[in-house]
């Protein structure tokens, strides 16, 4: 297992979907950067999840038992809920974008200004 | 020997007497106003009879000094009240009482009519137990709660006429003034308090007044060192301003002159008799702690000589009757600090009591004058003495012993005075004597110049003269009517009671050779405590009384050349003291140093100006400076709330980062 190549990769699609979500103005876009940062949160989680199981297993005799599989599972467990609530989220999301586009006739999120009142 | 409850009573009985007037005469039966006057008659007549006991007991045992009684404990301090009743406190009570009973008796006539004649003897009433309670107290807390309550009395009394705005000025001022000096007092009392290890480790209390009488010596042999002489000279300066504030010695005299706005038996029995002597008291009851300081001593001698000389001045051009007595009071007083000063304990005491009864005389008689004429104003009297010749005679016996003329009483307090001034042969003692002896001199002429413009040549039409040609508005008039007549016997028989005391007070008290059974000196001896060393009786020195009653008479004389043959004084000579005159007929400008220099530019001006700086620029900048800083961190946080959900993005995302950073790097 080479734990360090994943978790880079993570720390990459985390930071390009930072970037996306903070910098870019098209709502579109933010979207589908806070996306970005799920997959690599769920990238992260599953890693992890694989490297302590099989820690946990190289600890008892290479034998795959009920804690090693219950580890195992966590991480996976996980990753199916974070999927869950992003398609929740997007859809949420992008019903909050048709309704912002159809009172401002724009997706820049620069228009999103009604929080400083 | 006398119970103690008897003596309480002196005490309890005007107390009795104001609680009587004050809640029941005055709420419930104001429609007979005399039950007032009948009250405290009552009470002061039973308080006389016990003063008289008192006093026989105390000849006869010595000085009681009874139980004191725990008021409350402080931290390991008890404060005590009780009794100490020695031979200055037996005089002072028969003094106080029986002076204040012939007062209270000739403002029934006085004060006939008067809307406030019940809350008059009711103030009268507090005023008689305060001063009781003050000349027998036992402890020096309890004697400043008494001295603090004849204040007040004094206070109440001044301002009676509450309609008339220069009556509550004088009260204000009297309570003010005295108010200074007494903090003095105050701050004796808290030295005294805060040495008080240095007398406990004696077995003494620091506040009893016989245990302070007994410390002075141990403090000027050296065994008490923690009290050292610096420290006792400061008591006794403490001490001594308190006593000049009540006593309106110079430079505290500015309240007393104007203290004559209150009623006339007010100013004899308050600002004649007793409680200005209560000042004059109060040093005699220190005594030795001002024996054992030669500095204090030598103060209070020579601010007594000098206010004798100075208020005397004053005396010589003032045009109101009372205002003549008023500085002819200040005059005797400083007599009888400068006696105390010098170590006469005993004459000075003598002039205290010959004096109260003849200035009691002397004021009824003005208020007598004043009930016939309406004013107080000499320049509108005249010609009186064939309308009233009982005033007159009266008065005339009260002006011969102010003055000091053989053989009345005055003669012989006065003269006991000059003789210990003239025994003495330092440098203090002989400009005592000089500034009393010309006092002797201005006394004659102030006294008999007023005499003679109240009583003799023509009558110059009283009030209703005064009020058309002074033009005084309505709200400061006295309301006086004129009706020349004598004024009736209810005030006339006090005058005459203290005539008596006037004429025998002096020679049968402090005879100078035996007299129907009297011992020699009985006075002078008896009255200085064993804890005095000096002032006891001096024989009469015939010389000097003889040289001072002849300059008395020269300058009687003098008036009687001036004032009743209307001679002038030559032309020039009067230009020439014009100036003089004017400085003097504005009481050497005091009034207008304290109160425009003083306290307008000085309080107002100065300190005030100061006060409103620092407020303004201090206090204001501080108070603004903080709605400043607050205003504007609010405005820099408001600009950050941009509404940009992505701004606030970035602001979490660096906190993170930096939350994580410090963690790596400190963690």
């Amino acid at each position: 297992m080479d734990l360090e190549k994943f978790l880079v990769l993570s720390a990459i699609i985390f930071a390009i979907g930072l970037y996306g979500a903070l910098a870019r103005r098209n709502v579109i876009t933010v979207l589908m950067s806070l996306e970005l940062m799920f997959t690599a949160v769920i990238l992260a989680a599953v890693t992890m999840s694989r490297y302590v199981a099989s820690r946990e297993a190289l600890a008892q005799t290479g034998v795959a038992t009920e804690s090693v599989l219950q580890t195992l599972l966590t991480g996976q467990v996980f990753a199916l809920f974070i999927i869950v609530v992003a398609a929740a989220e997007i859809a949420l999301g992008l019903g909050i974008v048709i309704a912002f586009y159809r009172s401002r006739e724009t997706v820049d999120i620069s228009q999103a200004n009604l929080m400083n009142r | 020997m006398i119970s103690e409850g008897a003596v309480w009573a002196i005490f309890l009985l005007p107390v009795g007497a104001l609680a009587v007037n004050a809640l029941v005469v005055r709420l419930f039966l104001n429609d007979r106003p005399s039950l007032a006057m009948f009250t405290i008659v009552a009470a002061l007549g039973a308080a006389v009879v016990l003063s008289v006991w008192t006093l026989a007991s105390v000849i006869e045992n010595g000085t009681h000094i009874f139980d004191e009684y725990t008021w409350l404990t402080v931290g390991g301090v008890e404060l005590r009240f009780g009794l100490m009743v020695d031979s200055l406190t037996a005089i002072m009570l028969v003094v106080v009482t029986s002076v204040s009973l012939m007062v209270q008796v000739y403002s029934h006539g006085y004060m006939k009519g008067d809307p406030g004649y019940v809350r008059y003897f009711a103030f009268m009433s507090l005023f008689s137990a305060a001063m009781i309670g003050l000349v027998m107290a036992g402890n020096i807390i309890q004697l400043f709660v008494m001295w603090e309550l004849v204040g007040l009395g004094s206070y109440l009394l001044i301002g009676f006429w509450t309609h008339r705005p220069a009556a509550a000025a004088a009260a204000k001022k009297a309570f003010l003034v005295t108010r200074i000096g007494d903090f003095g007092f105050l701050l004796a009392i808290l030295y005294l308090f805060f040495n008080r290890a240095a007398f406990m480790e004696q077995g003494l209390d620091p506040l009893s007044i016989a245990d302070i009488q007994a410390a002075a010596p141990l403090i000027t042999s050296g065994a008490m060192a923690a009290l050292g002489g610096l420290g006792l000279t400061w008591v006794a300066v403490g001490i001594f301003a308190g006593a000049a504030g009540k006593s309106a010695q110079f430079p505290l005299h500015v309240w007393l002159p104007d203290a004559m706005e209150g009623p006339t038996p007010v100013s004899a029995l308050i600002h004649a008799a007793t409680m200005v002597a209560a000042g004059v008291f109060l040093v005699a009851r220190f005594f030795p702690v001002f024996e054992a300081s030669t500095e204090a001593m030598a103060a209070v001698a020579l601010v007594g000589a000098f206010t004798a000389l100075f208020a005397a001045s004053m005396g010589l051009v003032m045009k109101d009757i009372k205002r003549v007595l008023a500085y002819s009071t200040i005059s005797q007083l400083g007599y009888m600090m400068a006696a105390l000063g010098i170590g006469a304990y005993g004459a000075a005491i003598f002039h205290l009591f010959t004096h109260a009864f003849f200035k009691a005389l002397l004021f009824l008689g003005a208020g007598s004058v004043n009930h016939a004429t309406g004013t107080f104003d000499m320049r509108y009297m005249g010609g009186l003495r064939r309308i009233m010749p009982w005033t007159y005679a009266l008065m005339m016996i009260g002006s011969l012993s102010l003055v000091g003329i053989f053989p009345l009483a005055g003669f012989w307090s006065k003269d006991e005075i000059l003789g210990y001034a003239w025994k003495g042969g330092s440098v203090v003692e002989m400009a005592v004597f000089l500034m009393l002896a010309v006092s002797v001199a201005a006394t004659a002429f102030y006294t008999f110049r007023m005499m003679y413009m109240t009583f003799h040549g023509q009558f110059r039409g009283g009030v209703e003269a005064e009020e058309k040609e002074q033009g005084i508005p309505a709200e400061d008039s006295h309301g006086g009517k004129v009706h020349l007549a004598e004024s009736p016997w209810v005030m006339v028989a006090p005058m005459a009671i203290l005539g008596v005391g006037a004429v025998a007070g002096g020679y049968l008290v402090n005879p100078q050779s035996g007299l129907l059974g009297i011992p020699v000196h009985w006075f002078s001896e008896f009255v200085v405590p064993p804890v005095v060393e000096h002032g006891k009786a001096l024989p009469l020195n015939s010389m000097l009384a003889a040289v001072t009653t002849i300059v008395a008479l020269g300058f009687i004389g003098l008036a009687t050349a001036m004032y009743v043959k209307g001679k002038r004084v030559d032309p020039g000579v009067e230009k020439a003291v014009e100036p003089v005159r004017r400085t003097v007929e504005a009481k050497y400008y005091f009034d207008e140093l304290y109160e425009d220099k003083l306290v307008v530019k000085g309080f107002y001006g100065k300190l005030g100006g100061f006060l409103e700086w620092f407020d303004q620029q201090v206090v204001d900048s501080v108070v603004d400076a903080a709605g400043w800083f607050s205003r504007n961190l609010g405005w820099a946080f408001g600009r950050l709330q941009s509404g940009q959900a992505q701004f606030y993005g970035v602001g979490i995302t660096s906190g993170i980062v930096v939350i994580l950073v410090a963690y790596l790097v400190w963690g």
